[in-house]
């Protein structure tokens, strides 16, 4: 990064205009169904179908009503899976994390038999469409009584082979074995060597396949569609799939709903984007370490 | 010693990954019939999906679908890198965050948003159209859906992968550029001769995760179906036709048939595709 800037101050400063003009129109282009979501999620029904200006906020503004409605319908049904898709996240993601760290220090650091063979299924696994597991283990929880219960969806978000790569690929690059030799000769346990001397080298990386997981679980739509039929159960993603299927499916009886369905989009995002805004360090850090490798 | 540490993510492996594919295996090899129960009937149901019109439709459907949008996602990402590789200013930076912004979307927030843009009560595409008094295009529509589901990936992917090649554009050494100058070399042959074949790797690297996805393409057209109607069928990819068969019809056996059928093709489409970039792979 600084070599670059060092090189960018070399040169004359360039303006680049047409090229800056494309990219505005880019930026415009991505902006927009978010800027359509801020505007019509302050919109009541009338506003939303009255036949207004669809890119402009109505003469109503309404947000507080919007919101309260939102949180209040169907006994604050919202609210509870704001609650699940954030207790997925972190359960799934914290808990991959862990597994990924360890694993990933385990096979960059240690020979031991069948390494070469295992890694190679890890990478294996990196192609198999994680849909294609959802029937079996669908199955496999109905037989065990797991199915529509929190534990059917965060189990399966345990498994992370692509967080395992990255933590191998950062391990073998950022602990040196001198350290590690070193901590045993001073007496040190393995666990404790892990945890007291790789573990901190390691922390950015960490931090990335942390965000990574936890975005995983809270985008994820399929697994919990599948393995949930209890609405109180349900994340956010498949609660609000459910809202725009009610309310397409009748869409003269409806139109309320679609008011609540463009707040519960709006919503829905905050979280994310502000996470995504205060973390970007570490975002852009791992997916470099995985574009480069 | 290194068991202790990948032992417990070898549990997971071997619970979440081994077993329901090893287990998806065994269920496709049977058949659930109403008089005389489930039976053995080896790969029946293999033969029934590869001559399944609905199977061969949507199968056909993602791989046209791969065809057109990830080039174009690839294309559209690299070029935005490339821009934001070679002009720094305030607004670029500004950009490269905005740009990047829909993946921190969940792809069913995305296609819920794109839903409603493309919706004729409350989108805005019939002012925009009005303003140039023409009929505005229904992305909803069974011609032009194909288009619809192109813009809703590439609107959430590109900025990803722009990141992603962005990444690597910063890590090419810049003393190449000055070397590349001193020999009279321009911006444009900078870009086509050094810089992309540097991130070569990067670019392989999107291509393979955007084929594994687009290959289950599931969420988008499954939320746009309730607002398409007529238009998305139950059968629209291999994956909804999958859902359906297991949770709509519980034929669990041959819904298992069809994802692994399915997980066939896209694990045997990237391992070819590896195979024949097999020089460049440096990712892996």
């Amino acid at each position: 990064m600084s070599d670059r800037s060092r090189a960018g101050a070399r040169r004359r400063p360039q303006r680049h205009l047409p090229l800056q003009v494309l990219l505005g129109f880019l930026v415009v282009y991505f902006l927009v169904p978010f800027w359509w979501v801020i505007v019509n999620s302050s919109k009541d029904a009338p506003g939303l179908f009255g036949g207004g200006n669809t890119l402009w906020f109505a003469d109503q503004i309404d947000y507080l009503g919007n919101l309260s409605q939102l949180f209040t319908y169907d006994g604050g049904i919202y609210g509870r899976w704001i609650l699940n898709s954030t207790l997925y996240a972190l359960a799934g993601g914290i808990g991959a994390t862990i597994l990924s760290v360890m694993a990933g220090y385990g096979f960059a650091k240690y020979r031991f038999a069948a390494r070469r063979f295992s890694f190679a299924l890890v990478l294996g696994a990196l192609m198999v469409p994680a849909t294609a597991l959802v029937i079996p283990t669908f199955i496999m929880f109905a037989e065990l009584g797991l199915t529509n219960t929190i534990w059917a969806v965060i189990l399966p978000s345990l498994l992370n082979p692509f967080g395992v790569y990255l933590m191998h690929v950062y391990a073998r690059d950022a602990v040196p074995d001198e350290i590690l030799d070193a901590a045993r000769a001073d007496g040190a346990g393995e666990i404790r060597t892990f945890l007291r001397i790789a573990f901190p080298l390691m922390r950015p990386a960490v931090v990335t396949v942390l965000l990574l997981s936890a975005v995983a679980s809270w985008n994820n739509y399929f697994l919990p569609l599948a393995m949930l039929s209890d609405n109180r159960l349900f994340p956010v993603t498949v609660g609000l799939g459910l809202w725009q299927g009610i309310a397409s499916a009748n869409n003269a009886g409806s139109t309320s709903l679609w008011s609540l369905i463009i707040m519960g989009a709006l919503v829905s995002v905050i979280p994310l984007v502000i996470a995504f805004f205060t973390l970007q360090r570490h975002w852009r850090g791992g997916l470099s370490l995985g574009g480069l490798r | 010693m290194g068991w202790l540490f990948v032992g417990p993510f070898g549990i997971v492996f071997l619970a979440f990954l081994i077993a329901p594919l090893a287990y998806a295996l065994y269920l496709s090899l049977f058949q659930k019939r109403l008089i005389g129960g489930t039976s053995f009937v080896f790969l029946d149901n293999y033969v029934k999906a590869f001559t399944d019109p609905s199977f061969l439709s949507g199968s056909w459907f993602v791989i046209r679908f791969s065809l057109v949008a990830i080039p174009l996602q690839i294309i559209v990402a690299l070029a935005m890198a490339l821009i934001l590789d070679a002009v720094t200013s305030l607004f670029t930076r500004f950009s490269r965050l905005m740009i990047f912004l829909p993946y921190a979307i969940p792809t069913v927030i995305g296609a819920v948003m794109w839903g409603f843009l493309y919706s004729k009560s409350f989108g805005p595409l019939s002012d925009i159209f009005g303003l140039f008094g023409a009929t505005p295009p229904d992305f909803l529509s069974s011609n032009l859906i194909f288009y619809g589901l192109v813009n809703v990936v590439t609107w959430q992917w590109a900025g990803y992968y722009m990141i992603i090649l962005y990444a690597a554009l910063q890590g090419i050494d810049p003393t190449l550029y000055e070397a590349a100058r001193m020999d009279g070399a321009g911006k444009w042959q900078i870009a086509l001769r050094i810089k992309i074949p540097l991130i070569a790797p990067a670019l392989l690297l999107i291509l393979v995760f955007s084929l594994i996805g687009t290959l289950q393409f599931f969420n988008e057209p499954q939320i746009l179906r309730s607002l398409a109607a007529g238009t998305i069928g139950p059968d629209f990819t291999p994956n909804m036709y999958a859902y359906q068969q297991a949770f709509s019809l519980a034929n669990f056996n041959y819904g298992s048939a069809i994802s692994f059928a399915l997980g066939g093709i896209v694990f045997i489409g990237v391992y070819v595709f590896l195979f024949f970039t097999r020089k460049r792979r440096s990712f892996l």
